[in-house]
């Protein structure tokens, strides 16, 4: 049996959790995410589970990560000044390699900006946010729907891959109320799991690994005692700072990432069979784009949409193959210009790429959107 | 058992010797914990040691039990997500003064005031040893540092205090002169169902005494035994007597408030049996 139900986005993200089995959820009260924490608070008991209301942001990522030491999946949500805050301890997991799910449904920044308004802000702050080189995976929805099926995902990559997988959403799909279907029984939904050491307690080295370059991860009080640590770590776990080592954690943790872009990256195609341009937006950029691109086919413009699921890593294959196929591309997005850049740089001067930066904190209307796709396609 | 069997079952082969100066009271507090974790037969994989950073931090790698150096004044959120997600582990927390108290002073209140099952150690050698000598919240007011080269100017905190304040349920002092009380104390706070601290008051020869000119780490010591007073002791003397001193032992001790992993268990049954 399923439920048809009209949910907003941050409520789907919470189905999505359940579903994935999350146990423990860390926070801190900030719009427009709250509702992730509310409903968390309210569902995790009633399936055995934990919540927590921290002091901070910090501390709520620092719980995270214990409680996913202890193998419980785990989640925490927030928006623009709580990511700010989070930063640090995403570099710890980062760096520790723990599986956990950050929520960043995106608002106007910097600073206090604009709670309750709808930004895509973050992006950049997404990949590169913690100090120091390192490699992560931030998924984007553009459904409630989407919000279900992405939170299940990030739980699959978080835990196969032991990185944070941060649910980059914005205030459009956070707040934004429509229809999803669901099971009145998770149970059909996969478990992720994480992989478990197949060897003696004594012979177990934390951070070895097999060719999949991902170690596996027993849970505190299993029987395999292991060190974790921020420093930079030898296989052993245990803090080793020759340059050699330091080489070693950097290319593994980047290649257990990058050797896996066929199975990490998701890119939607809409109308792009016989597309001569291209939108590329995503997020709540994306649902002004769907209705942009059929207005624009109706006036016989061969306009399509592509839109980046999986926003990092970026969808560098995805974009190479793109100006290979389009005359021209317009990237839309919710802030003065971040994805642009990358898409530039895949598109290396192939064909022109322009941008339609949209940040006076409301969504771009359909026509607007149009407007600037014609004024690009006729500068071709 | 002695101390080398007691090196061989509780510390990591191949990690000692540790990173400490020498002189440092951070082996004593060590040793203390460990003692404490021996005396009470704690199974090592039942055990989570989680620390954050500065000197007494690197302590949780040398440890074989389920360790975790997390980040600077982060050990308590983290103990707290380990403690909350699986109750059974005995989570004991190792940090210093500026590590707990200033960076991490936030999350330590908070943790007393939850009363979480947590034993935290704070090693109190009222320097921030590690980058080589600044002031912390624990740094006495008139004492010299790198980053007071007048002398400090800021009243100190009241740790034991602060604890009592916020909520814990069981707050000690000892130092390590003291070290036979310090590990008492310690099993006590491992035994203890609530938040515990147990401050103990160390030595940081090089980075603290040096400054101070309090003489080497024998004088330091010797300073210890001088100025703590056992709490039955300080509760009689006059006021006018206390003045520079500090008391040790069982400072505060309260049973049958709420813990704060119990009653989350309580709130699912609740929550489970309202369905």
């Amino acid at each position: 049996m399923s439920r048809v139900l009209l949910l907003q986005g941050n409520q789907a993200v919470v189905e999505g959790a359940i579903a994935a089995g999350v146990k423990f959820f860390a926070g801190y009260p900030i719009t427009p995410s709250t509702e992730v924490a509310e409903s968390l608070a309210e569902k995790l008991p009633q399936v055995g589970g934990k919540f927590i209301q921290m002091e901070d942001e910090i501390a709520s990522m620092g719980a995270v990560i214990g409680a996913s030491l202890t193998g419980k999946k785990v989640m925490t949500a927030t928006s623009g000044p709580g990511f700010s805050l989070k930063q640090e301890l995403i570099g710890y997991a980062c760096a520790a390699e723990i599986p956990l799910v950050i929520v960043n449904v995106q608002r106007v920044g910097p600073s206090t900006g604009q709670p309750t308004s709808p930004s895509q802000g973050d992006l950049m702050q997404a990949r590169w946010g913690t100090h120091g080189d390192h490699w992560l995976i931030a998924l984007t929805p553009a459904s409630v729907p989407e919000c279900f099926e992405l939170t299940l995902r990030a739980y699959a990559l978080s835990e196969k891959y032991r990185v944070p997988v941060i649910l980059l959403m914005d205030e459009v799909i956070g707040h934004m109320r429509e229809k999803i279907e669901l099971p009145d029984d998770y149970s059909e939904f996969p478990q992720a799991e994480r992989k478990q050491p197949d060897c003696k307690p004594e012979d177990f080295k934390a951070y070895a690994t097999d060719e999949s370059l991902v170690p596996a991860m027993p849970a505190f009080g299993s029987g395999y005692r292991w060190h974790v640590t921020g420093l930079v770590h030898d296989e052993t776990g245990f803090p080793k700072g020759t340059p050699a080592a330091t080489l070693a954690a950097a290319n593994r943790q980047r290649a257990k990432i990058e050797n896996n872009l066929d199975d990490i990256v998701q890119v939607e195609n809409y109308r792009m069979e016989d597309a001569e341009f291209a939108v590329v937006a995503f997020g709540g950029g994306a649902r002004t784009a769907y209705e942009t691109v059929d207005m624009a086919r109706k006036e016989g413009l061969k306009v399509g949409l592509v839109r980046p699921v999986t926003i990092w890593p970026f969808a560098e294959a995805q974009m190479k193959e793109l100006a290979g196929k389009v005359k021209g591309i317009l990237v839309h997005e919710l802030n003065c210009g971040q994805y642009v850049h990358e898409v530039e740089r895949a598109v290396n001067g192939k064909v022109p790429v322009s941008l339609y930066a949209k940040y006076d904190n409301e969504p771009a209307t359909p026509a607007q959107l149009l407007e600037e796709v014609k004024k690009a396609m006729a500068a071709l | 058992m002695n101390m080398e069997e007691m090196i061989n079952k509780y510390f990591r082969p191949g990690r000692l010797p540790h990173i400490w100066c020498p002189g440092c009271g951070n082996g004593v507090v060590t040793g203390c914990v460990v003692k404490a974790i021996a005396k009470l037969d704690l199974p090592k994989d039942d055990v989570a040691v989680i620390s954050g950073i500065g000197c007494s931090s690197r302590a949780s790698g040398y440890l074989d039990f389920n360790t975790v150096h997390s980040a600077h004044g982060r050990a308590i959120p983290f103990a707290t997500g380990v403690k909350l997600a699986d109750p059974k582990l005995n989570v004991i927390v190792l940090t210093g003064d500026g590590d707990a108290t200033a960076i991490g002073g936030n999350h330590f209140i908070h943790a007393c005031r939850r009363n979480i099952d947590l034993t935290v150690v704070v090693y109190n050698n009222s320097i921030y040893g590690m980058t080589g000598g600044q002031y912390s919240p624990m740094t006495p007011t008139g004492s010299k540092a790198t980053t007071a080269p007048y002398g400090m100017i800021e009243p100190d905190f009241n740790l034991t205090e602060l604890a009592r304040a916020a909520g814990a349920t069981f707050v000690a002092r000892a130092t390590t002169f003291h070290a036979q009380m310090l590990s008492d104390l310690i099993v006590k706070g491992i035994q203890h169902k609530g938040f515990s601290l147990i401050e103990a008051v160390s030595a940081c020869p090089i980075s603290f005494g040096r400054q101070n000119k309090m003489g080497g780490p024998a004088e330091m010591m010797m300073w210890q035994r001088d100025h703590a007073v056992p709490i039955a002791a300080w509760d009689k003397l006059p006021e006018e007597k206390k003045e520079g001193k500090f008391p040790i032992g069982v400072l505060y001790e309260v049973e049958g408030r709420k813990e704060y992993t119990e009653a989350y268990d309580e709130l699912i049954a609740m929550a489970q049996g309202g369905k």
